[in-house]
Formats: C-alpha cells, sequence, structure tokens
C-alpha cells in the first residue's frame, strides 16, 4: 500500500459547504413564497383558534380574570412553540424527501459534502426559518388578547430556546432518517412521529392531566422541557439559575440526540446504498 | 488516503462487480405469460470488470435495464456492490467515497434541478457543494452555458421555463462546473431534439480534448457510441459481453459472419454479439 494525498484544487471549506445548503433552502422558501403565506396563515389561524379557549373560560365564568390571563399566556406559549417545532422537524424531514420529488437526490449525496455538514446547514436554515415564522405567528396573534408579560424573564426563555433546539435539530434528523428508510411513506411515518410528540409533551395542557403511562413517556421528550422552561420564564419569571436543571436535561438530550441521529443516519445511509434506496422518485 | 500501489494513474478500474436485486416482472410481460406478480432475484450486475486509461472515452453500450444506470450509481458511490472492487484513481469507491467524490461528476439521463429555482441558483449550489466560491461559479457557468449556447437569461430563468434541451444543457455544465476528472455520462443525449444532441457531443468531445478529463459514456445511441468513444464495451443482462474499440469490433463481425466490413455497422455488432436488438429493452430490475 502507498500513501498519497488527495490532489485538490482548494482546501475544503465546511462554512461555505453548509453555506451552500443553507442559501439553496433560502432561494427554495423565495420561490415558494405562497405555500409559505399558506402555513403562516394557517399558523395563525391553529394559535387563535386554541388561545380562544382562554376567552371561552371567561365568557363561561369558570375562571377568574387572573387565571383567564395566565391560561391565555399558556396555550399561547404551546402553540407557539409547537409551530416553532414543527416547522423544525417539517424542514428537517423534508431534507431527503425535497430531493426525492426534485429528482436531485443522487446528485446532491454523491457531491463531496461531509454528511455531517449538510445536515448541520439543513438545521441552520430550519431553525432560522422556524425563528421567522414563529415570530411572525406571534406578531400577528398578540393584538387579539390581553397577556401580562410585565413579570416574563425574556433571557430564560431565550436561553431555554437555544438549549432546546439542540434537541430538536437532533429529533429532526432523526425524522428525516424515515425517509431515507422507507421512500413512499417515510413522510408519513415522520408526521407520526410529530403526533406523539404533540401528544406527550403538554403542548396545550400540563403533562400532569394524561395517563401515568404517558406521562412516562413525557420525560423523554425534550419538547416537555422546552415547553415547561418557558412556561415557567415567561408565567412565573423564573431566572437562568432557577431553570438550571431543565436547561441542563435540555443540554444532556443535546448531547445526546444530535450524535446518535447523526450516527444513526450514517447508519441509514449505508443500509439505502446497499439496498438501492438513494434514487429518485418518480 | 491509502491507495492501491500501481493505481494511482488509473482512472478507473472495476473489477469482478456484482449486484443482485430482488426483480420485479414488467406487469405487460406478466399479462402476456397469465402469470403472478412474483419477485425473484436477478442480477443487475453479473461480475463486471473492464479499466478505463487517462482520458479515454469510454461507451458502455446496453438496452434500457441491462444495468448501465446501476453501474454508474456505484461509480457514483451512490450504490454498493455486492461482489468486486472499483477503484477511481487508487481509490476505492465504498471504502474511500471522501476521495472519489471531489474527483468525479456525472449527467443523468434526466435533468435532474431544484426545478422551481433558476438555472444559475442551481449551478451555485452544485458548484458550491463542490467548493467552488459564489465568483467562481457564476464566471465559469456562464462561460460554459454560453458555448453550450444559453445566454445569461436563461440562466436567470427558473429550470421549469426552460425546454428539455436547454435543461440537459444546463446539466452537462453542472457536470463540468467542478473539473472533475472522472464524468460518468448517462445517457446524456438521450430524448434531446437533433440539434442540441450535436451541441452536447461536441461540447464533450471539445473538453476531453482540451482538459483531458476520462469519460464514461452510458448509451444505447450507436452513432453517438461510434462518432465519441475511444474504445466501447457492450452489457447485456449485466454482463460485460464484449469490449473493444469500435473498429476491433466491427472488424471481429464481419470475420465472424463473413460480411464486408463496411456493411457491419455498430447496430450489426450489438445484434452479432449480444443476441438482442439495443431497441429491446431488456427485463427491468426493480430496486426497493
Amino acid at each position: 500500500m502507498t500513501t498519497v494525498a488527495v490532489t485538490r484544487s482548494r482546501p475544503p471549506r465546511r462554512v461555505a459547504l453548509g453555506w451552500a445548503f443553507f442559501e439553496r433552502q433560502t432561494n427554495l422558501w423565495k420561490r415558494y413564497w405562497a405555500w409559505e403565506l399558506v402555513w403562516l396563515l394557517y399558523g395563525v389561524v391553529n394559535t387563535l383558534s386554541i388561545t380562544f379557549i382562554a376567552n371561552e373560560a371567561a365568557v363561561s365564568g369558570v375562571l377568574s380574570k387572573r387565571e383567564v390571563s395566565r391560561l391565555t399566556m399558556f396555550l399561547l406559549i404551546g402553540t407557539l412553540v409547537w409551530a416553532y417545532l414543527s416547522a423544525v422537524l417539517d424542514d428537517m424531514s423534508l431534507t431527503i424527501m425535497w430531493e426525492r420529488w426534485e429528482g436531485t437526490i443522487e446528485h446532491t449525496l454523491m457531491a463531496p459534502v461531509p454528511r455531517v455538514i449538510h445536515l448541520v446547514g439543513m438545521s441552520a436554515f430550519g431553525v432560522l426559518h422556524a425563528i421567522i415564522r414563529t415570530s411572525l405567528i406571534l406578531a400577528f396573534s398578540l393584538p387579539f388578547f390581553h397577556v401580562q408579560l410585565a413579570g416574563a424573564d425574556w433571557v430564560t426563555a431565550l436561553a431555554v430556546v437555544f438549549v432546546g433546539s439542540l434537541s430538536v435539530i437532533g429529533l429532526g434528523i432523526m425524522a428525516g432518517i424515515l425517509p431515507l428508510l422507507y421512500p413512499e411513506r417515510g413522510e408519513q411515518m415522520s408526521f407520526m412521529v410529530q403526533a406523539l410528540v404533540l401528544l406527550v409533551s403538554g403542548v396545550y395542557y400540563s403533562v400532569d392531566v394524561l395517563p401515568g403511562w404517558l406521562q412516562a413517556a413525557s420525560h423523554v421528550s425534550p419538547a416537555t422541557y422546552l415547553l415547561r422552561g418557558i412556561r415557567d420564564a415567561l408565567l412565573n419569571g423564573s431566572t437562568v439559575s432557577h431553570e438550571g436543571s431543565t436547561l441542563g436535561v435540555l443540554a444532556i438530550f443535546g448531547a445526546v440526540l444530535v450524535p446518535v441521529s447523526l450516527m444513526t443516519f450514517a447508519a441509514a445511509e449505508r443500509w439505502a446504498k446497499k439496498t438501492g434506496r438513494l434514487k429518485r422518485q418518480g | 488516503m491509502v491507495v492501491q500501489p500501481g493505481r494511482q494513474r488509473l482512472p478507473l478500474d472495476v473489477e469482478d462487480v456484482s449486484k443482485v436485486f430482488r426483480a420485479k416482472r414488467r406487469k405487460s410481460l406478466v399479462a402476456a405469460r397469465g402469470g403472478t406478480q412474483k419477485r425473484r432475484s436477478r442480477a443487475a450486475l453479473d461480475h463486471v470488470s473492464f479499466r478505463v486509461p487517462e482520458g479515454e472515452i469510454y461507451g458502455v453500450l446496453g438496452a434500457n435495464g441491462s444495468g448501465k444506470s446501476t453501474l454508474v450509481r456505484i461509480l457514483s458511490t451512490l450504490l454498493l456492490p455486492d461482489t468486486g472492487a472499483v477503484h477511481i484513481f487508487g481509490y476505492d469507491v465504498v471504502k474511500q467515497p471522501a476521495a472519489v467524490r471531489p474527483l468525479l461528476n456525472r449527467v443523468s439521463v434526466d435533468p435532474s434541478f431544484f426545478k422551481p429555482m433558476s438555472a444559475m441558483e442551481n449551478l451555485l449550489f452544485f458548484g458550491r457543494a463542490y467548493g467552488m466560491s459564489g465568483a467562481e461559479v457564476r464566471e465559469r457557468s456562464t462561460a460554459v452555458l454560453a458555448r453550450l449556447g444559453l445566454s445569461e437569461e436563461h440562466a436567470r430563468e427558473p429550470m421549469l421555463h426552460l425546454s428539455r434541451g436547454q435543461q440537459q444543457k444546463v446539466a452537462v455544465a453542472r457536470a463540468f462546473l467542478s473539473s472533475p476528472r472522472l464524468m460518468l455520462l448517462d445517457e446524456p443525449t438521450t430524448g434531446l431534439d437533433p440539434r442540441s444532441k450535436r451541441e452536447v457531443q461536441s461540447f464533450v468531445s471539445e473538453v476531453r480534448r482540451d482538459s483531458g478529463v476520462t469519460i464514461l459514456l452510458t448509451t444505447h445511441d450507436m452513432d453517438e457510441a461510434e462518432a465519441l468513444c475511444d474504445r466501447i464495451g457492450f452489457l447485456s443482462g449485466g454482463r460485460l459481453v464484449a469490449e473493444g474499440t469500435p473498429l476491433e469490433l466491427r472488424k471481429q463481425v464481419a470475420v465472424s459472419t463473413g460480411r464486408p466490413l463496411e456493411e457491419v455497422d455498430m447496430e450489426a455488432v450489438f445484434l452479432e454479439l449480444t443476441g438482442r436488438r439495443i431497441e429491446e429493452d431488456e427485463e427491468e430490475v426493480e430496486e426497493p
């Protein structure tokens, strides 16, 4: 065996390689602007529909005015966090599906881009895309409700979003694996994963109301801790030091889920190469 | 990086490669034979071996379903062979895909692009994925597209608005953008009008002459193969049944059939050596 260096015209530029995917997704986003409007409208309507439940509680006299305000915030945070989570999960689960639809999967996956860089570029776009969409939903929804944000600790809420996003990216990469393994049904399967996360994570209710076995499942969903941390920060003004344990759990989820999802993706890609699944659809 | 001794300079070395898929019978064949649609194993590639030296255009001719695309996908690091080995400039495509990928690029039978994006946006993405800067991509793309008869206005159009021929020219531009040392052309002119076909063929010849790129060309266009290829291999039923220069192959058939050389064209050669016409589709090997 002889050792030789690979001749390359320039050293690999990892940031530039990751930027290729970010820029491409941005260009696609611009071209599909009408769909973005549809999803934004859907997000606003969904947020209003669910949060108006608190107004119903006020009208029927079930809750006091203070309790209504708290329920409004509770539901508003739930819908917004879910809008954020589902946007990231959707974008990541499309990593492979979109390439299959457009027929570019073979050209993209044979390009000399390490898969980690590919997925980091997709994740960066997914997170930014989700932040922009969720912020717009918040901006359009907020005028409909009287919410008390005076005591909210925004720094803690942002810290929870930042740390929690790592585990969301890990979940997203996992969701992206399904269309790699199952070209025909993978996307539907990733929706099932989202549905389970929605059920057990306490998006629209506290996890305490779930049956015992579902409460147990809520402990293994990072979204549970993400929602708990944000609600504590915005409803109770909880500080970063008070949320140390929540942030710690989210950090552990991120530290485990991201590498595990990358390794699983690599194993799935190898299996797809062995069985001939890395090809366009149609 | 470790390469096989003595193979550093060989652009392509395919050695005893096989790939088996579960085959699904074509519905029309099943109906005609009154059978049921059962899956069974069939070799898409059956112990295929050949070598391509630097600067050569090597043609792989075969009917639909003969294993051409399976071969190209193995060379592209997208499919793992069951047996055998493929080395590209000495690097193993299975064990060292990261070393292989910067050295090659590909044109597929279908121009595969993000259709809503413009040609230039697509080229920017694929150029950046091969480590080029935005400025480099724009400069080179404009030159290559112009050589292929596409203007800057075409480059700004969404791919959806371009004709099939124009899209395929953008695909050719994408493939040559990264200055690959080995180019895989998988039926690059199928479905093109005669003028577009000639433009693509002359561009390929020109790039080979100027840059010395090594090319593997799969086609079922006999005239194209004879015009462009230095050597040709015939693939039938997943097996490489004959190999040689176009003239060698014609002479071989002229001698074996006792016909004058000038009456033996490549179609006759293919029929004689494979026992079938190239227009006859072989049984499709359906991957999962």
